[in-house]
């Protein structure tokens, strides 16, 4: 059986009036039913991007320049505006970052959820209303028929976050995109988030694509990890090992960045300089003006993903991916 | 708390605020009468510590836990209802702002979003020398440029760039043009709030470690807002937990890690994610942080406390010393159900 998610050698372009620049340069991975693939990276990495990219949901001057996405067989790059419309929010739901913009707030969250229902399913109101009562519930809001018809405000920061993930959940999506669930939530609020979406993916048999720039988060819950830099993928592998094992610079130079792995009060590891903006992405390798470990071929030739182990543990770096 | 020695000393501070809005927003029919109603957001509620030279307090909670009010009423930009600030033995809440200046100096602060924190109509240059000239009336010019000259190099922002406006730079490259206008005048005590929070991890880590040095060089006391903990454990030798407007602990950074006393510090603790570590058992909290509008009665955190009971409801807890150092405020850990 072929994959739930299959990404090949994407490529997104941002059509400018100077020419085009390059978002997202080849980016390729695979997800599997149940599986939790974490996409990480810092801001202008491409991250969200590429999620936006999976459900065609980029808005113009963005557009698809390359690559294939395969969802359960299908390419969803080549559907028409109509027939990805059944997909999106039906088959593949996405979750953004801050709740309070994707709820609308002059609706009742009863108009919102029913609203979602109707879309792609031929049932009655009364039985919409059913459905999101029974959604609600599972992502535990205290008293769901009090809830439902109450406005976005009326609800707190993480109470809304749930009843976002209720409404991704209505229509029994494969695949949950979760760009940044967490992030505009205290940590308190956030544990539960991931938990409820960890205990989501195992009873309803969903594959999550979770988009953070927290390699904490992503640790605790994925299964697989593609670090991105740039635009581009940098390593893929699996989450203990990145985590424990990290082989590109970048991530190495990332993860000896975070606070809490040293000891307090010491220097913490930091990479020099900044992720560069899309207008002037260095050629070659787009990290060696950054990395320690640079020679001249990183400056003229890009690194493609090569294995390093035989856990599928890939890296783009042409110094150290030679080793094995 | 005692005062001393202590560079900086907050005893019983409390800063709330009026949100009623105009009279007509003010009036409501109650018993077929209108009655005049008040709303306050009580959002620091007596709050007492002491930071000592040289030292960096950490202060955590979750966002609308008054860390940023508690920061601000200590500088003295709001000034508080009722409490007192002590700077090295010397009452500065109750000065005219005349009289306040020298302190002023003294005491700096970082902002955390470095984007709103830089006027965008002045070029660094102006922005790193006004402090400076603000402050010392006498100095020349070329002492200034001088001065400036050599805070943005300690800040690694080369001094050629000191002629463009902010948004020329990155938002790494403007938080350390905001820490370089902290420092042009010599301060002993600064007060960074979130100042990590809106960048990334690998900036994250150069600002973190300017600022160590900074500490390390300058001999500076640091007062250091964060929500993140992981930040905090790295960079602080203390750690004031703040849950809606108190104080509930207040711990030497490795006590507070590793054993914590409170049932909300360990609940935040608990639910901070680490690398790596995928065991996964939260200890979970009843409901959602209450208003500051409305404060629980008794301890603040009774309602989300898997250990409270009758006298929690009632009665207010206060700070209280242990053998380890630490200060909690919770009845538990007093009798010592905790």
């Amino acid at each position: 059986m072929g994959h739930l998610l299959e990404v090949k050698d994407l490529e997104v372009k941002f059509a400018l009036r100077f020419g085009d620049l390059t978002a997202i340069d080849g980016a390729s991975f695979t997800l599997d039913k149940r599986e939790k693939l974490g996409l990480v990276g810092e801001s202008g990495a491409g991250k969200s991007v590429t999620g936006f990219a999976i459900i065609n949901l980029l808005s113009k001057p963005g557009y698809i320049s390359g690559g294939k996405i395969l969802f359960e067989g299908e390419e969803l790059n080549k559907l028409s505006d109509e027939e990805i419309r059944k997909i999106r929010g039906n088959r593949i739901s996405m979750i953004f970052q801050d709740p309070m913009m994707t709820l609308n707030p002059v609706l009742t969250i009863c108009t919102q959820m029913v609203e979602t229902v109707l879309a792609h399913q031929n049932v009655s109101k009364a039985d919409a209303i059913g459905l999101a009562i029974e959604k609600l519930k599972k992502v535990y809001i205290p008293s769901p028929e009090k809830r439902l018809y109450q406005y976005p405000h009326e609800c707190s920061g993480g109470m809304r976050q749930r009843i976002v993930i209720a409404i991704a959940m209505l229509t029994n999506p494969a695949l949950i995109i979760a760009d940044e669930p967490s992030t505009a939530l205290d940590v308190t609020i956030q544990a539960g988030i991931m938990d409820l979406l960890l205990e989501l993916c195992e009873t309803e048999d969903m594959g999550l694509i979770l988009i953070t720039h927290d390699l904490a988060v992503v640790s605790q819950v994925t299964e697989k990890i593609a670090v991105m830099y740039a635009g581009k993928i940098v390593e893929t592998g699996r989450t203990e090992d990145i985590i424990n094992n990290p082989q590109h610079p970048y991530t190495k130079g990332l993860i000896k960045a975070i606070p809490g792995t040293l000891e307090a009060g010491s220097r913490l590891n930091q990479i020099p300089g900044m992720m560069p903006t899309l207008t002037d992405i260095p050629p070659g390798c787009a990290f060696h003006p950054r990395c320690t470990f640079s020679r001249t071929i990183c400056e003229t030739e890009a690194p493609i993903l090569i294995s390093v182990n035989d856990r599928n543990q890939m890296i783009a770096c042409h110094v150290l991916g030679r080793h094995l | 708390m005692d005062t001393i020695n202590g560079l900086l000393t907050i005893n019983n501070l409390v800063k709330y605020f009026d949100i009623s809005g105009g009279l007509l927003d003010q009036l409501a029919i109650e018993n077929r009468r209108i009655v005049r109603k008040r709303t306050t957001v009580k959002a620091v509620n007596d709050v007492s510590f002491s930071i000592m030279p040289r030292e960096t307090l950490g202060v955590v909670g979750e966002s609308g836990c008054g860390k940023s009010t508690l920061a601000r009423a200590v500088l003295g930009l709001y000034p508080p209802n009722s409490g007192e600030i002590y700077y090295q033995d010397k009452r500065i809440d109750n000065l005219t702002s005349q009289k306040m200046l020298p302190y002023r100096k003294k005491m700096q602060m970082i902002f955390q979003d470095p984007y709103a924190s830089l006027n965008p109509r002045m070029t660094v240059k102006k922005i790193l020398e006004e402090p400076v000239y603000f402050h010392n009336k006498s100095t020349t010019s070329q002492e200034v440029e001088e001065k400036v000259a050599d805070v943005m190099k300690q800040v690694g922002v080369d001094p050629k760039w000191a002629d463009r406006y902010p948004h020329e730079f990155s938002g790494g490259q403007r938080q350390r043009i905001s820490i370089a206008r902290a420092l042009t005048v010599d301060p002993e005590f600064v007060i960074a709030d979130e100042p990590v929070s809106a960048l990334d991890v690998s900036i994250q880590a150069q600002i973190l470690n300017l600022l160590m040095d900074a500490q390390a060089n300058r001999g500076l006391t640091y007062m250091f807002i964060t929500h993140d903990l992981a930040v905090v454990k790295h960079i602080s030798s203390r750690v004031a937990v703040m849950y809606l407007g108190m104080i509930c602990e207040l711990a030497p950074t490795r006590e507070l890690f590793e054993s914590p006393r409170h049932p909300y510090t360990k609940a935040l603790l608990n639910a901070i994610p680490e690398l790596g570590k995928r065991d996964y058992k939260h200890i979970k909290l009843k409901g959602e942080v209450p208003t500051p509008i409305n404060l629980p009665s008794g301890c603040v955190f009774h309602g989300r406390c898997l250990f409270a009971n009758d006298r929690c409801v009632k009665e207010i807890p206060r700070l209280n010393l242990l053998d380890s150092g630490a200060h909690v405020a919770c009845h538990g850990v007093k009798e010592g159900r905790l």
